[in-house]
């Protein structure tokens, strides 16, 4: 081989190289225009403030504000409102969905194999299902008028508005599950798999029951995937925006314009058609959201296996 | 369908972690398996109640696109009443002069065109990155890397600014242009690449002459062409799934998305009080099948595209 380079002329290799490079110049140049130019974008939009002048009449007059839209953003209760309420939702509702994911995928790994096949193409049905729809079907079942939740529960004199304010997240919460923990489980089940066999026959060997190695073995072992899997979701639940937009269609009453952050944001932008503002709220929440998912990454990737 | 699932763990299926027991095993028992009945008895019970809360909200859904709106208010939501399955669709497909057939189309077309872009620019992208070393390939690798993290909220408002800065917004290519250039699939076809094309015969290519091009169409794509399928079907997944970009960036039905449409007739019942329950329950079921179909016969090639999308 090396023989066979000398007598290349010199250069010849930078030349392939060069070549190389240029199988990723129209990926670069794409992802410079449509991700880091609107990035820059956002951070000089938000420096900005646009004003109507004078008396209504004439045209607006946009000022520099510097960071006048964050120190208004900082003391916006609305949208601290909204941050907290997702944030109290992605506490309650990412433990209980990544959890039902291992569990599911414990008990898919204690059955035949042929078997835990079967029951993996039908658990992950609801992954199939495009996310708008998984929230149409669901707001129907919950639906008083159409969908047979309501009056199932009214049989045992259970009286469930899930439109309500107190149920809203937790039908939000379900409907989140329902599309989430089939896509889990197949993760952990496929780390599951990766787990080497001598491992539990010495375990077994100094006589630990099933319940023990899955909880001593198996579970520390799918710990990377579940914290993975987990920061997507605290990064996907901070931004959540279609499900409560759609929830949003049939009772507007509980679920207001600012009801997450993303849809206050969207609301300031194309509703009152204050972009200054909305981008700095966006860098805001996306500082936040950076900010979670590091410190959430380095805190259960630091305890011990 | 089970044959499907053979192929999928069969020899064509993408390098996995060795199995941890020999598919050969008695029985095909995994360990301790049927050692305690009650524990498996538990575990069978778990299993099917979920699969049961899994499949019962389509079961509803393909229920109720059999009724007539009237008895969907009126009869048992998890039973047939009288079929009016065909009368459904037609409605579905002629109301508003079958505006839905026109959202459906329009979809397929964002998708396809949006979906095939982005697969030849990322697929290209993600080869060049893992076939050669140029100065800046470790800049560009770390912005793709990078961009993981940045919130698509961020990106939003701005990129709504600058499609109106260029005059792409309400128009189609709002939605297919900037879908080319992902990230996360440049990540994917460069792990592709990396573990499917030898260097060392790339390295013969060149040596018996071939061009750098040429290389990469005649021997790399041949190579990861299981990589360049998986980056498609997750792609068109992904734009099938697409809310916010058609809802910021199309302005007048006629360029809507499906997605888009029923969201507009779920909504449409507060505003009038014609109610469009029955065309969204039977459009939701047509919208869902093309992924349906896609996601069933492409399997092996999404799940192992998620599997190594977040385990590496």
């Amino acid at each position: 081989m090396s023989v066979v380079q000398r007598s290349r002329p010199p250069g010849w290799r930078r030349m392939a190289d060069l070549k190389g490079f240029s199988f990723t110049v129209p990926f670069a140049l794409g992802f410079a225009l449509f991700t880091i130019v609107p990035i820059v974008m956002a951070l000089s939009e938000s420096l900005y403030t646009e004003r109507s002048s004078g008396l209504g009449f004439g045209g607006r007059t946009t000022t520099f504000s510097g960071l006048g839209n964050f120190v208004r953003g900082f003391e916006d209760g609305r949208f601290w409102g909204s941050m907290g309420r997702v944030a109290l939702f992605a506490v309650v509702v990412i433990p209980i969905i990544q959890g039902a994911s291992l569990v599911m995928a414990l008990m898919l790994d204690a059955v035949r194999r042929r078997l835990a096949a079967r029951f993996r193409v039908v658990l992950l049905i609801p992954y199939m299902v495009p996310g708008v729809v998984a929230t149409l079907i669901w707001i129907y079942l919950y639906s008083p008028a159409v969908g047979p939740l309501t009056p199932f529960l009214a049989l045992f004199g259970i009286d469930a508005n899930f439109y309500g304010g107190e149920l809203i997240w937790m039908s939000i919460g379900n409907l989140m599950a329902w599309s989430s923990i089939g896509f889990g489980m197949l993760i952990v089940y496929g780390a599951l798999q990766s787990v080497p066999t001598e491992v539990f026959d010495s375990a077994r060997l100094d006589g630990a029951s099933e319940w023990r190695i899955a909880w001593s073995i198996k579970v520390p072992f799918v710990r990377r995937p579940l914290v993975l899997i987990s920061v997507l979701s605290v990064i996907g639940t901070l931004q959540i925006f279609s499900d409560p937009l759609l929830f949003r269609s049939m009772t507007p009453e509980t679920v207001n314009k600012d009801f997450t952050p993303i849809m206050m944001i969207y609301n300031q932008a194309f509703a009152e058609g204050n972009f200054n503002y909305a981008a700095a709220l966006s860098i805001i929440l996306a500082l936040i959201v950076g900010l979670v998912s590091t410190v959430f990454y380095k805190l259960t990737d630091k305890v011990p296996a | 369908m089970t044959s499907t699932i053979e192929r999928a763990v069969g020899p064509q299926a993408p390098p996995r972690p060795s199995r941890r027991r020999p598919r050969s095993m008695p029985a095909d028992l995994p360990p301790g398996a049927g050692r305690s009945r009650r524990t498996r008895a538990l575990v069978i019970t778990g299993l099917v109640l979920f699969v049961l809360y899994s499949a019962a909200p389509l079961w509803w859904v393909v229920v109720a696109a059999t009724k007539s709106q009237s008895d969907l208010y009126t009869t048992n939501g998890l039973w047939f009443a009288e079929n009016h399955l065909l009368d459904n669709f037609q409605q579905l497909f002629t109301y508003n002069d079958g505006i839905f057939l026109r959202w459906m189309w329009n979809t397929v077309l964002y998708c396809v065109t949006g979906t095939l872009g982005m697969t030849v620019v990322c697929v290209a992208a993600g080869y060049g990155l893992a076939m050669y070393d140029f100065r800046g390939k470790g800049v560009l690798m770390a912005f793709v890397i990078g961009s993981f993290l940045v919130p698509g909220a961020l990106l939003t408002i701005p990129s709504y600014l600058l499609l109106n800065d260029i005059g792409m917004i309400n128009t189609p290519y709002a939605v297919i242009v900037p879908s080319f250039f992902s990230a996360f699939s440049v990540y994917l076809a460069k792990v592709y690449a990396e573990g499917a094309i030898p260097r060392e015969l790339i390295e013969a290519a060149r040596v018996d002459g071939a061009g750098e091009y040429r290389i990469f169409f005649q021997i790399g794509l041949r190579l990861m062409s299981t990589g360049v399928a998986t980056v498609f079907l997750l792609g068109f997944v992904g734009a099938w799934n697409n809310f916010f970009g058609p809802l910021i960036f199309l302005r007048g039905e006629e360029k809507w998305t499906v997605m888009l449409g029923l969201y507009h007739w779920l909504s449409v019942k507060i505003e009038s009080s014609t109610d469009l329950t029955g065309l969204v329950v039977a459009g939701s079921i047509v919208s869902m099948v093309p992924m349906v179909v896609l996601m069933i016969s492409m399997q092996r090639y999404w799940r192992s595209g998620i599997t190594l999308g977040s385990l590496k």
